[in-house]
């Protein structure tokens, strides 16, 4: 579904990602995992068109993707969730799940999707009319990503969905990306929590500065001491 | 019909009613020529606070040349009418002017519009002065630092106010549009906003370029009501008097700029007899209101005709209730 081949992202003169290349198959859930610096959030804003890359290839369901524009990107069905959680404060919950449908147009069709959204996350339904800026740290990113379902991706790239949350809240979201998945949307997630994302993803892929240092199935990994190292600096 | 809901005839009804007021106590006398420029300054501050409102409250970027764009409609209405002084040329200076002025806009706001940070109060900055300084050297055309003087009288308080109400009309139906809201998010979001598909350039730009234009409309009623015009009239001093509104008012507030730019005519003539002690006063006013309302007078509130109707049908609504509860 997705490839990408020979990327190579530079900063000015600093070579943030250096031929890298990864495959994301339809249906997947597919980690990169790495420390800070190491590429991660680079390469997604790169695919989703936010960031340019010097060379190499992004081909998306046959289309090479690396020129096109956010707004073509997010209409092909590639939905990002940048990391934080960027929601839209001073807007209701329900305007910031609208906003998630700005390039579609089938009214009837998007209130089903918000409410599909209100689904998965139950919570978002009971504050639809509060203003997403009193929501909790785990509520806003559970609006990010419901945000983010509503422009119906076929691909969702998913940015640290756990920073800055409690254990707890870890978990339900991770839960609730896998429902997603089985759902039917493919998932390239981002996480520096390797256990988590490793737990549930089909595959991974262990990134050190700005290279791909190993790959390999989701549990195999985890044992791996690529990722050990990764994570504990050694 | 859906033109003509309760909400549009309400707004309708509240600009006649002002409309009115303001026609009969001119008819009355109680607003004589000198209450009338008073009049005229607050409509035409209406205009520009609601406009530089649009680029600051809502697109969130900071504009420090809305004097500049002002000066461009000021001279492009003084020039055209000068040579045909009828309501034909007052409309051909006007609409020059505002592709004039929507044109530079586009021009300072496609590259610094693309950048995030507050370049375009800088770049606003430079080019309100580029204007003033070029409308100073343009010779013949212009009449240097001696201004246009003998521009026929063609403005008066009623097409000020047919203009300032359909600018508020223009920028409050914007604000609402879906263009509106992806304006807002930029504002709120960019990284967001860009990331659902939303080209934050482009709609900063059209804010900016719509807040510029209705700038030079408010320069051209400006130019053709007080007949005299010269560029020192349009310094940076004259941009901070509209930003100030705006901030007095509340930023992100249409209706707090439309009160602030009352408030502040009305003040200024009230304080006239006290000379130079005047901005003094002026100064003071404005420090308590900071003091006491950081958010300007409104905040971010408006005022909402829908609102206030659908409170009234849902109070109507449930008295049936009530009264069902109470033959139980």
């Amino acid at each position: 579904m997705l490839q990408v081949k020979n990327l190579t992202v530079h900063y000015g003169v600093i070579e943030a990602i250096k031929e890298v290349s990864f495959e994301v198959n339809e249906g997947e859930i597919v980690t990169l995992i790495g420390a800070n610096g190491a590429g991660k959030t680079t390469i997604l804003k790169t695919i989703s068109g936010l960031v340019r890359p010097t060379a190499g290839e992004i081909v998306y369901q046959e289309d090479i993707i690396q020129k096109a524009t956010p707004r073509a990107i997010v209409q092909k069905g590639l939905s990002h969730v940048p990391e934080g959680r960027h929601v839209f404060s001073g807007m209701s919950v329900m305007e910031n799940l609208e906003m998630g449908a700005f390039l579609r147009r089938d009214k009837k069709a998007i209130r089903q999707d918000i409410k599909k959204v209100f689904d998965l996350f139950p919570i978002l339904e009971e504050r639809k009319d509060q203003d997403s800026a009193t929501l909790s740290g785990g509520e806003q990113q559970m609006l990010a990503m419901g945000r983010a379902l509503v422009s119906k991706p076929k691909l969702l790239l998913l940015d640290e969905p756990s920073m800055g949350l409690a254990p707890l809240f870890i978990e339900q979201i991770f839960r609730i990306i896998k429902k997603i998945n089985e759902e039917g949307t493919t998932i390239l997630l981002i996480e520096q929590n390797a256990a988590v994302a490793l737990e549930i993803a089909t595959k991974g892929y262990v990134l050190e500065t700005g290279r791909i240092v190993e790959s390999g199935a989701g549990k195999d990994l985890l044992q791996s001491e690529a990722v050990q190292r990764a994570y504990l600096g050694a | 019909m859906r033109m003509l809901n309760k909400t549009n005839i309400g707004w309708l009804a509240l600009f006649l009613l002002v409309f009115a007021l303001i026609q009969g106590a001119v008819l009355v006398g109680w607003i004589d020529a000198f209450y009338e420029i008073a009049l005229v300054t607050i409509l035409i501050n209406v205009i520009l606070a609601v406009g530089l409102n649009l680029i600051i409250g809502y697109s969130g970027q900071f504009s420090l040349g809305h004097a500049g764009f002002m000066a461009i409609g000021a001279y492009a209405a003084g020039i055209v009418t000068k040579q045909i002084p009828n309501y034909g040329g007052l409309l051909v200076g006007m609409l020059s002017g505002m592709v004039i002025a929507g044109l530079v806009a586009l021009i300072v706001g496609i590259p610094t519009l693309r950048l995030k940070g507050d370049y375009l109060a800088i770049a606003t900055l430079g080019v309100a002065e580029i204007i003033r300084v070029a409308i100073l050297n343009m010779g013949g055309l212009t009449n240097g630092a001696a201004g246009l003087s003998g521009i026929p009288y063609l403005s008066t308080w009623f097409i000020a106010f047919l203009a300032a109400v359909f600018v508020i009309i223009l920028i409050a139906n914007y604000t609402r549009s879906s263009v509106g809201r992806a304006t807002i998010s930029v504002r709120e979001d960019d990284i967001a906003a860009e990331s659902l598909g939303i080209n934050t350039t482009r709609y900063k730009t059209v804010a900016f370029v719509l807040g510029a234009v209705t700038a030079s409309l408010a320069g051209s009623l400006h130019a053709t009501y007080f007949s005299v015009i010269s560029p020192d009239q349009f310094t940076f001093m004259r941009s901070i008097d509209i930003l100030i509104i705006v901030v007095f008012g509340g930023i992100g507030s249409l209706t707090g700029s439309v009160i602030a730019a009352a408030v502040l005519g009305v003040l200024n003539v009230f304080l006239q007899p006290f000379g130079s002690l005047r901005m003094i006063l002026y100064a003071l006013a404005l420090i308590f209101i900071m003091i006491f309302k950081p958010s300007g007078l409104l905040g971010t509130k408006e005022l909402q005709l829908s609102k206030w109707f659908n409170r009234k049908k849902k109070q109507t609504q449930r008295q049936p209730v009530k009264q069902k509860e109470a033959a139980r």
